[in-house]
């Protein structure tokens, strides 16, 4: 079971959103598309659910062309960030609507019903109405809605938005379990690396109206292929900076110069764009072969545990994770240190020419 | 600018509460410093809301007062009180420029031109948007639109206070880093006594001074962040705060141990005699998965790559029980079985923190 996108393009009055996307989804796998808004998240949905039609390109389900096809033909569930529940119906009701629809006999939507809730732990709320539950109860009816009648291809379009932090959280555990049951392919769009992350499967980046990159979750994040895939998936930002190569030398920023080693060491002579997470930014000197750089703060924000450190290195705004509490004055000068291994390197246009030794370590 | 004073304040939308649960906000008596960064925080249906409307004028509390200064503003409506709003979703006036916008709130109260004009200006700078002041809001981004938004609630430099509804939740992540950083700037600079109603511990306790835990219309904790994450007062608040929450283990406290289901637990401290149901509470940041033979033994379920760590989530004896283990270091192969760093642990009497005696050391 599969479902293939090959050449999919989407125009509105000229504009493009989406170009063209070639896509294939295996059964029993969970996707992410990871982008920011605007990048083209909902509208690929759109036309991998037959909602809208593409304006070039094909959509394939089964190796069967489907492209046009109403969504109504097709087996195929959505859930929206808003919580769409039908108020009037009870919860049992709301659930059990689909199959009603289909015209399924009624012992075996009861059955259904019970088996879908049992599942999402609501099943104490089944006689109750969608508005005398919590957000999150909520939620989890209209994804039963979605779930209930076992469709080939379940959407979810940030799902979990609208949600309180710790419902999130909750809810984010049970997804990948839910979808381990059920078999289907699950398409699941957020805006936010960790999201990402914690569903695991693969993961599509999004840039206007752009796959940068498709591939195992923690594969792209850690092998990102490009500097916009890196900065897609990562929160708070990635960080840059210039980096020239001159036969073994590698001259980071103004001053800072390293050995270059590994696949470094194979780069031609030129200027590159250096890149490196925050949490990967150190206040310490902790190995040899770091490097050093003089930053201006401009903030810190403690989460308790950590700090993130905003800082001001030449033109570039970089951020740091680093553990501890680290109450540091505003407009002070520091030293911040970053171990050579945790550093991708990227051609100017922004393709990844080196990526980090540790990424690649593991 | 104004110190906040919540004197006996309650609230309940029912004209004759009965019982603890018909009080949305419970009595509560806080004082909060003029030029302080408070963050209510707290799942939905929790109070704050109510708290935030009761401060803005928009809600008359059931009982109590609440002052600014030495004023009873109790009874004065929201345009009495001079104070800033800025709410979740971006307030602008599409027919406007960015730079009328902005000046909307001093012109309203009739200040001088030259200063409104420096004013926005200086507004401007902070919230990035110079090169687009005469630029009509209409067609701008929601982002845009609310970064307007929170610059107008604080272009005034003679309010009260200033009071947050969620401002961040329909911002993109990255730009929510932009906009929080300048907000924390801008608290620096000027120095307003600013509210910020949040469910997000991060933009909470990244943006506060003073964190207020609000649990069931109840304040359970009013702290730094620090505090929050390392003696978490209420068992609420260790499951709150934090990603995942705290784990608690239902134990019998004995001196300067804890008995998890027979297996002893060193405390980092010494405590008294407990009655009523006794739990411990370690975040998963301090515990660490080991084969060691002095651990409590688990059975890992999962690993999540979380990228710059890893949660893992086991369960002892029944209980759950995350760790987070750091980025590339292996989870072991053999028995597995947790440590947990004893001055991390915490110990609590029917969900609240338990003082101890004195450090287990003095104690030995």
């Amino acid at each position: 079971m599969t479902l293939e996108l090959k050449g999919v393009t989407k125009s509105v009055t000229g504009r493009v959103h989406i170009h063209p996307t070639d896509l294939t989804l295996q059964k029993g796998t969970m996707n992410v598309l990871l982008g920011p808004t605007l990048a083209g998240k909902t509208t690929l949905m759109r036309l991998m659910a037959g909602l809208d039609v593409p304006n070039a390109g094909r959509v394939f389900w089964h190796g069967k062309d489907v492209t046009g096809h109403r969504v109504q033909d097709r087996n195929v569930s959505m859930v929206y960030q808003q919580f769409i529940n039908y108020p009037s119906m009870t919860v049992f009701d709301n659930i059990a609507s689909p199959l009603r629809l289909m015209g399924k006999p009624k012992a075996e939507i009861a059955a259904a019903v019970e088996r879908t809730a049992a599942m999402l732990q609501i099943s104490s709320m089944l006689k109750r109405k969608p508005l005398e539950l919590s957000g999150g109860q909520q939620q989890r009816c209209a994804l039963a809605r979605a779930l209930v009648k076992e469709a080939g291809l379940v959407l979810l379009d940030e799902p979990l938005a609208n949600l309180d932090y710790k419902l999130r959280e909750e809810l984010r555990i049970e997804i990948p379990k839910i979808f381990e049951e059920s078999g289907a392919i699950f398409v699941y769009a957020t805006t936010e690396p960790e999201e990402a992350l914690l569903l695991g499967g693969n993961t599509a980046t999004l840039w206007e109206g752009r796959i940068t990159q498709f591939g195992p979750t923690p594969d792209v994040y850690r092998q990102p292929v490009d500097a916009t895939t890196a900065r897609v998936f990562s929160d708070p930002p990635m960080n840059f900076l210039d980096v020239t190569k001159s036969g073994n030398n590698l001259r980071f920023g103004d001053n800072q110069t390293a050995h270059a080693t590994g696949k470094l060491a194979s780069l031609a002579d030129g200027r590159y764009r250096a890149g490196f997470r925050p949490n990967h930014l150190e206040l310490r000197h902790h190995t040899d072969n770091a490097l050093e750089f003089r930053c201006r703060l401009a903030v810190t924000e403690i989460t308790g545990s950590e700090t993130f450190v905003h800082l001001h290195h030449g033109p570039d705004r970089w951020v740091g994770l680093v553990h501890g509490i680290h109450n540091i004055a505003p407009g002070a000068e520091l030293a911040v240190y970053l171990d050579l291994a945790h550093v991708y390197v990227f051609a100017e246009d922004g393709a990844l020419v080196a990526p980090a030794a540790y990424a690649t370590a593991a | 600018m104004a110190q906040i004073t919540l004197e006996n304040l309650a609230h309940s939308y029912l004209s004759q509460p009965k019982n603890d649960d018909d009080w949305a906000l419970k009595e509560m008596t806080h004082t909060w410093s003029d030029g302080g960064a408070y963050a209510l925080l707290g799942a939905s249906g929790c109070g704050k809301s109510t708290l935030l409307n009761i401060i803005s004028g928009l809600l008359r509390p059931s009982q109590g007062r609440v002052l600014f200064g030495d004023t009873d503003v109790t009874d004065a409506p929201t345009a009495e009180r001079n104070i800033a709003q800025v709410f979740q979703f971006p307030v602008v006036y599409d027919t406007m420029t960015v730079r009328e916008n902005l000046a909307f709130p001093l012109k309203n109260r009739g200040a001088d031109a030259a200063y409104i004009a420096n004013r926005v200006q200086e507004i401007a700078a902070m919230i990035d948007m110079q090169d687009v002041l005469d630029r009509k809001a209409r067609g701008l981004t929601a982002d845009a639109k609310q970064k307007i938004s929170l610059g107008r609630g604080m272009v005034r430099e003679d309010v009260n206070a200033i009071l947050f509804d969620e401002p961040l939740t329909v911002i993109d992540p990255h730009m929510k880093w932009e906009l929080r950083t300048q907000l924390k700037s801008l608290h620096r600079e000027f120095g307003h006594t600013m509210i910020y109603v949040t469910h997000d511990q991060t933009e909470a306790l990244t943006f506060a001074d003073k964190v207020v835990v609000m649990h069931e219309g109840r304040v359970v904790q009013m702290g730094t962040p620090e505090e929050l994450f390392e003696r978490p007062e209420h068992t609420f608040v260790g499951y709150f705060i934090g990603s995942p929450g705290m784990n608690l283990l239902d134990a019998r406290i004995d001196g300067n141990r804890a008995l998890v289901d027979g297996v002893p637990i060193p405390l980092g401290a010494h405590y008294p005699a407990l009655k009523g149901r006794t739990q411990i509470g370690i975040r998963p940041e301090f515990v660490t998965i080991t084969d060691r033979a002095d651990g409590l033994p688990v059975t890992v379920q999962r690993v999540e790559d979380v990228g710059r760590h890893r949660i893992v989530r086991a369960t002892a004896m029944g209980h759950t029980l995350n760790a987070i283990a750091p980025e590339g270091r292996e989870i072991t192969a053999g028995q597995p079985r947790a440590i947990f760093d004893p001055a991390h642990v915490n110990v609590y009497a029917d969900d609240w923190r338990v003082t101890p005696a004195e450090t287990a050391g003095k104690a030995a």
